[in-house]
Parts: C-alpha cells; structure tokens; sequence
C-alpha cells in the first residue's frame, strides 16, 4: 500500500492561517452574534433563530430590501446599455481614443464621499449648475425634500460614477474582435445592426457578465454616496440596506439583530448573484429547438 | 459573375517615395469570368491586399478595379457582389449553421424558399447536411471553416469568390479533401474564383492560371507548367519547385557559353554575345552524364540525400567565385554517386532557362 503523505498539509497551513485570521473568524464572530443575545461582555443568551425571525418580519428591512433592489434593477437597465452605447461610440484608435479613455475613466478616479459631495452641490438649486437649472425650467426639484427626485438623483449619481466602467470593459471587449468578423460581415451584407446583435453584443458576452455582476454587487452594497447626498432620506426613500444595517449596528448598537442581518444580506447578495451568473452562462449558449431546417 | 480588370497600385503609406513604401507596385492585370486563380507568394508579397483590392475591403491609392469594363473602385464588398473566405474561421457564434449558411442570403431579402434551397444545396456540397441545426460555436475548426466556405458559395449571382488562405487552419487530409471540392465546386458552378495561398501544392493544383507574386510585384502569370517549364523570374524558378531552381553564373564566348569553367556550346546565339548572365535548369533536368560531353559541366558530389521517391544529389561546380551548388533529381534505378566522386552532369538541354537582371531572355 501506498503510504499517505501528509507534508501537504503543512504546505497549506499558512494559508489557512492567513483565511482564518482575516475571513473566517471575523465571519464566524458575525454568527455568534446572530444567535446571542448580548447584554453585557459578561452576559450573553444564547437565543437561537430568534434574531433571524424578528429581522425577516421587520418592516423597515423589508421596506430597504425592496428599495435596495428595485435600485440595483435600476441601475443594470439604465449602465449596461449606456454602457455598451457608449463604448461603440468611442473612437477605436489614434490620439482621440487615449484622450476619450482618460475622459470616461474620470469619474472612476473619484472617491465615493467626494461623488456624494460633488452631487449634492451640483443638485442644489441656488448654486449647483444642475438644480438651478431644473428650477429655471420650472420644475420644483428638491433631492431633500421630495422622495422621488431623491431616489432619481441618486440613481442618476449612480449612473454617473459608474457607467464608464462598464463602457470601459465594452471597449476593452469590443477592441479584441478581430478585424475579419468585421470584414465577413461587410461581405455578407450584414446591416449595422446584423453586426451589433450578432457579432458584437456575443462577443461582448464575456464582459458584460462581468459588467453585470461587478455593478450589481456593488450597487447592492452602496452606502456612502446616499449617505452623503441625502442621508437616506427624505423619510427613508433613499435608506438602502447597508445604510439601514449601519443604522441597526451602530447607530443603536442592535449587535444581534445587525449580525443576523449582514448573514442574510450576505446570502442574498450570493443567491442573485448565483442566479444572475448562472441565467447569463446559458443566455445565447443553449441550442435552439431544431426543426424547420430539415 | 464578372470579368474583374485591375490596373493599379497601393500604399499604405500616405506619401510613397521608394519602391519599398508600396505594397503593391503598378501592375495591370485581368481575371476572366468563370476562371480558377491562386495567387501565390511568400508573406508580405501583397497577395492579401490584392485580394482585398479586388473584394473592395482596402482600395487602391492608385489605379483602378474595373468588373465587366465597369469602374467599380469605389464601390464597398457589397456593392460589388463579392464573397470572400478569410484565413481563419468567421462564424456567427449564436446562429446554427443553417443560419450562418443563410446570413449572406437572409441581408439581401432573398425568399425563404429560395434559401432554404441555396442553404440545402450548399451544406451538401461541403457535406454540412447533419449538421444543419447545430450551433456553429460548438464545432471543430474544419466545420467552422466549411461554413465560412459555405457561406462564400451561398449566393450564386456573386462577381467572384476569393479566398485567402481557407485552409490554413484544416487538417492536411480535410485539406486535400476540401481542395477537391472546391475544384469541384468550381466546376459545376462555373464561378471566378481567386485564391491566396503560399503554399504552391495548393496553388498549382487548384488553379488554371497562377499569378506569381513578391515583394508587391506580380512576376509571373501562368498554367502550372508554364511556371514550371518557362519561369520568366528568377524568383518564380525558385519559389516553384521542390527544391528550386538551380541558378548558375554564366558568360558569353566566342565559342559559347562559359559556365563553371567550361565553355559550352550556346543553344541559342544571342548568349554568346551577352556579357554575364544566369543560366537555370531545374534539378529534375540535371542529368549524369558521360565525362566531357557536350553541355555537361563536372562537379563534385557533396550530397546525397534519399527522398523517396528519388534521390537529391549536390554537387560542386566551378571554382572561385563562380563555384556553385548544383542540385539534381535522380530516379532511385539509376546508380547514385557517392559523396567525394566527381561527376558530370548535364545542364545545358531544352528545358534550360536564360535569364539577365533576373528576367527570362531565353
């Protein structure tokens, strides 16, 4: 019999160090939480799913899971195709495409507090160039004061901060088709369109998954920009969930409640993002009913 | 389906000034309807942008492409009614193959019967008919081929086919295969077809006329034994044949000619008047010979190679500058000289070749 080597383990040791140090105590610390109930560092109950249960019923959670995804929908339908749109729009080479690269990647360089600044003055009507001129057009904006246009501003934030990075990925994606499909296409007659549906936007698949998951979790998880723009509000129309958690951690110290609920959204955050993964592999890759070509 | 006349020439650069800047130089040139044409090259001889001169993907910074005696310079691929095969497999990767085969049609607002017949026919000939309701994406390189292939022969009112390079990425046996069929293609539906290779095999079996090309230059057009027999380049001598050409210095005497020191009875009387020149036979043509006789020159065997169906000997001719290597093909029933000996061989004969500056003369 083949003697069993167990050097490897060794090898693998520091790495599980190094997880469990940084990932899974920090995690499991967060599931301690979730099923005790901390009254002192001294006093702590042991309360099982009970914390799991008042979450799940809470209205206000409820109220900022809806929010959270409808916003997220939101902000794949309105980035991706502005995104893609956008890329086909910028110059393929020459000194035009280095100067519009640096141009869209811009608002990528900014910091999250500084985007919430920038766009609470700029929705201001007495001195920002947006709300001053949308109050010259009669319209009574105000992202303080009225639910919608806050919710409209921060999507609109949103969409300003983060667009280019799916435009950036497109052009990256749209860069590596080689010459040749753009070619054959050409001779086969193909309109601009017949190229965009069938060669570009299959051959932008790889990315666009990636453009699609990288702004859905990170739309998920937003927190500072509306922080800084609104505060969550007015009311709680802008109050999404890792706002509403903050608030349950550390505004009024609920560690139980707040653990059972950074489980859940973790969960939830995966399970879509498993779902979205998985709907996008098949998307344009499964083979169609055959018939009708004999 | 056209006669295609091109009278032309193309830099990429804006503002040529040296032969070098072009990639191609003037040259005139005409296809004829219904022909088989390879063009056949080295890389970076121009052959690919010729063929996309003549597709309308690249136009020309000079000159003119005239179909049926129609300038047709400006117009784009589709304009002019042009299919072409690239080098590496195109295919639309969320189509079926019956899709893909109808994707030239589908653009041009044929009828769906007419399609699924073209689509039918077509998928037959390259023997894609199982493999109609397939995905493209998820086929080998050789299918993935035959479909841009299919998709080059879907239409039947097109000007010309051009291929460049289509089996560069197949098998060797599918190549041979996919050849035939495309001569066969050809043969039934009479269609000008024009194509790129580099490798000779495919050219001169495909083709009826050959256009020879490098360095931007079309040096030689002709039927494969044209090129064979009468290389009017020196380039051609080479490029054509497996090894090439031999090419030895060579001088007019009074006599003769003055080849490897020995002066040789001229076949033909301009030589003897000429200063220097190159003499060209082909080693298929290098006999042995009986010592001294006339149009032999003596050499020494320094190699022997067997390469099964005949044998490869290199010998030694002439001596300082003027000393060569001479190549002969021999059958393997004849004796085969050892490597040392010292032999004649014959050079001068019917199918020697004369050439000045490079240019046949005679």
């Amino acid at each position: 019999m083949k003697p069993v080597n167990q050097k490897a383990w060794l090898l693998i040791l520091p790495v599980v160090l190094c997880v469990a140090f940084s990932a899974i105590l920090p995690l499991m610390t967060v599931v301690n939480y979730s099923v005790q109930d901390i009254i002192s560092p001294e006093r702590r109950v042991f309360v099982g799913t009970e914390w799991f249960k008042a979450v799940m019923r809470d209205d206000d959670l409820q109220g900022a899971l809806l929010r959270q995804m409808g916003f997220s929908l939101s902000v794949l339908v309105v980035e991706i195709p502005l995104g893609i749109a956008l890329a086909l729009a910028m110059p393929a080479k020459g000194w035009r495409s280095s100067v519009v690269l640096v141009l869209v990647a811009i608002s990528l360089l900014i910091p999250w507090n500084v985007v919430g600044t920038i766009w609470q003055i700029y929705g201001r009507t007495d001195i920002g160039l947006l709300g001053a001129t949308l109050a010259a057009l009669g319209i009574e904006y105000s992202y303080t004061g009225n639910a919608t246009h806050a919710w409209l501003t921060v999507l609109a934030m949103d969409v300003w901060h983060w667009t280019p990075l799916v435009a950036l990925l497109c052009y990256a994606g749209l860069r590596a088709i080689p010459d040749a499909y753009y070619q054959a296409a050409s001779i086969d007659g193909a309109s601009k369109a017949a190229v965009f549906r069938y060669i570009q936007l299959p051959k932008l698949r790889g990315v666009l998954m990636i453009a699609v998951l990288l702004r859905f979790m990170d739309s998920f998880m937003i927190y500072t920009e509306p922080f800084v723009l609104t505060g969550g509000g007015p009311g709680n129309a802008t109050t999404f969930l890792s706002q509403y958690l903050t608030q349950k951690a550390v505004g009024q110290f609920d560690l139980g409640p707040a653990a059972a609920f950074s489980l859940i959204y973790f969960l939830i955050i995966l399970l879509l993002c498993f779902i979205l993964y998985n709907w996008m592999q098949r998307v344009g890759t499964t083979d169609k009913v055959e018939g009708g070509h004999g | 389906m056209a006669r295609i006349e091109l009278d032309l020439a193309h830099a990429y650069l804006r503002n040529p000034q040296r032969e070098a800047d072009y990639a191609l130089l003037p040259l005139k040139m005409s296809f004829e309807d219904g022909g088989a044409y390879a063009l056949l090259g080295p890389s970076g001889c121009g052959k690919t942008t010729l063929l996309n001169i003549v597709s309308g993907l690249v136009r020309p910074s000079q000159g003119a492409v005239c179909f049926d005696g129609r300038d047709v310079t400006g117009l784009s691929p589709q304009q002019r009614n042009i299919a072409q095969v690239f080098q590496f497999p195109v295919i639309y990767d969320t189509m079926t193959v019956a899709e893909n085969l109808a994707f030239p049609l589908r653009n041009r607002g044929v009828a769906a019967d007419r399609i699924r017949q073209r689509v039918g026919k077509v998928a037959e000939m390259l023997e894609l008919s199982g493999q109609l309701g397939m995905r493209a994406a998820g086929l080998a390189a050789d299918a993935k081929q035959k479909i841009s292939l299919g998709r080059g022969l879907v239409r039947e009112d097109v000007s010309a086919v051009l291929f460049d390079e289509p089996l560069t990425v197949i098998d060797p046996h599918l190549k041979w295969q996919l050849r035939r069929k495309l001569k066969q293609i050809h043969h039934e539906l009479k269609l000008t077809l024009i194509y790129v290779t580099h490798d000779q095999v495919e050219a001169l079996t495909f083709a009826q006329q050959v256009v020879v090309m490098t360095r931007g230059r079309a040096v030689q057009v002709g039927t494969a034994s044209e090129l064979f027999e009468r290389p009017s380049h020196t380039f051609v001598g080479n490029f054509i044949g497996s090894p090439g050409m031999n090419f030895l210095p060579a001088r007019g005497a009074a006599a003769g000619i003055e080849v490897a020191g020995r002066v040789l009875a001229a076949p033909n009387a301009v030589l003897s008047s000429l200063g220097s020149f190159t003499l060209g036979v082909r080693p298929e043509y290098v006999q042995i010979a009986p010592a001294n006789e006339a149009g032999a020159v003596p050499g020494v065997v320094t190699q022997v190679q067997d390469i099964g169906t005949y044998w490869l000997v290199g010998a030694r001719v002439g001596d300082g500058v003027g000393q060569t290597m001479l190549r002969a093909r021999l059958s393997p029933e004849q004796a085969i000289p050892r490597i040392g000996e010292t032999v004649w061989l014959s050079i001068v004969g019917d199918h020697t070749c004369y050439y000045v500056d490079e240019r046949l003369i005679a």
